[in-house]
């Protein structure tokens, strides 16, 4: 059977792609950023999983306002990504796991998460570069990934709660399925962070470090927080913590902290970085 | 349309948002092609025209004015699209909306690590 091996939660900023590009891990601006990815590398080479079902926001590259899904999950033989209109570099294309998306898009249904599935999709920021900071070099991706967008452009968004209990069952439906395949959860965005209004450049330090204290033993404490209070907490973007609680929820259990990074500012954002395990029984 | 309560500073893109800004928004998502972000460096008024800006939408993109362009229903995610050709990044954005210079701009952010 199918087993989650941990959950890795980063945040995607657009600058870091060009970071990577420009090789500035030892600039004084970058360094304390990327210095909390080598533990992740290790953690990685450990655990060593085939596949990463990715939870992040599309930004405006694969879905438009025509057509928003709520909750849409990858069934792509490949997932490309494109330059969003701002250059950004692309990557090699990350393959898919066809077989394991059907069957998660299944469970999730029979859940009853009426979901938008995509055979065809173009995965942005938010995917490949968590990918890039995870798996670092040009080398073929050693996973396979199944993305799972949550929409997070178009209000009214999907409460905490749900993407919760959607990042539950993604981990109920990794957990039965047949093969015997290892598999990390990863939820990519914020932390905090306010790109748009007056209230631009809003970061809340106290939040964020209590969240990520929080969130492997109780993370219902953010949660149940509504939309509206979430973001009057992290800002309009900050809000992406959603991809944070679907991971941990996917995860299940009891969590334990593995790794941790925390640092401000990262262009107009508060970076973090945690690895989680389920603790053992 | 309920909406909850305010948040200062912030316009959440809710229904009535995208009622407003669809054109604009739409414009702004054409920009994820290279083809038509060279279209629009070409001649900005008849790409305006193009997708049915209306009279406030033209004229808050002739301005490059982020806050005109959020009050005429443009969604940050697609706007961002907007600054790309311009060449500005987003604490170029944020000084412009807090009406603060780039260096004092990112002072704030870095005081907010303290
Ligand atoms: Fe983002």
């Amino acid at each position: 059977m199918a087993r989650i091996v941990g959950a890795v939660t980063t945040s995607h900023i657009p600058a870091i792609g060009k970071a990577i590009a420009r090789n500035l891990h030892e600039d004084p601006y970058w360094k304390p950023f990327f210095d909390g990815y080598p533990p992740v590398h290790r953690w990685l080479e450990k655990v060593r999983p085939d596949v990463a079902v990715i939870f992040y926001n599309d930004h405006g590259l694969n879905f438009f306002l025509d057509k928003m899904p709520t909750f849409a999950v990858g069934a792509a033989p490949e997932y490309r990504n494109a330059d969003e209109g701002w250059g950004i570099p692309t990557l090699a294309p990350v393959p898919g796991d066809q077989r394991l998306s059907w069957h998660v898009i299944e469970r999730l249904i029979g859940e009853e998460f009426d979901l938008t599935t995509c055979q065809e999709m173009l995965v942005d920021h938010a995917f490949t570069i968590p990918m890039a900071l995870m798996w670092p070099g040009t080398g073929p991706w050693p996973v396979r990934a199944i993305p799972v967008c949550i929409n997070t452009v178009q209000h009214p968004l999907p409460s905490a709660m749900r993407c919760y209990k959607l990042g539950q069952a993604v981990g109920r439906a990794i957990e039965s399925y047949d093969e015997d395949l290892r598999v990390v959860v990863i939820g990519t965005g914020g932390l905090s962070h306010q790109l748009d209004g007056e209230r631009a450049g809003f970061i809340n330090k106290a939040f964020d470090i209590e969240f990520m204290e929080r969130l492997p033993a109780d993370p219902l404490w953010a949660a149940r927080r509504s939309i509206s209070e979430l973001i009057e907490l992290t800002g309009t973007q900050g809000i992406e913590l959603l991809m944070w609680l679907a991971a941990r929820g996917a995860l299940g259990g009891e969590a334990t902290t593995i790794h941790a990074n925390y640092h401000i500012p990262i262009s107009n954002t508060a970076a973090g970085l945690m690895v989680m395990e389920r603790r053992a029984a | 349309m309920s909406r909850p309560r305010p948040i200062p500073g912030t316009t959440l893109f809710d229904g009535e948002q995208a009622i407003k800004g669809y054109a604009l928004n739409k414009m702004c998502y054409s920009f994820n092609s290279a083809a038509n972000r060279e279209q629009f460096k070409q001649d900005e008024d008849a790409y305006c025209g193009r997708f049915g800006l209306n009279a406030q939408q033209r004229e808050a993109i002739r301005r490059r004015n982020v806050l005109d362009l959020i009050a005429a229903g443009g969604n940050v995610y697609y706007l961002a699209k907007f600054a790309g050709i311009l060449g500005l990044d987003v604490q170029d954005l944020g000084a412009q909306q807090t009406g603060m210079t780039k260096d004092a701009f990112k002072a704030k952010l870095v005081a907010a690590g303290r």
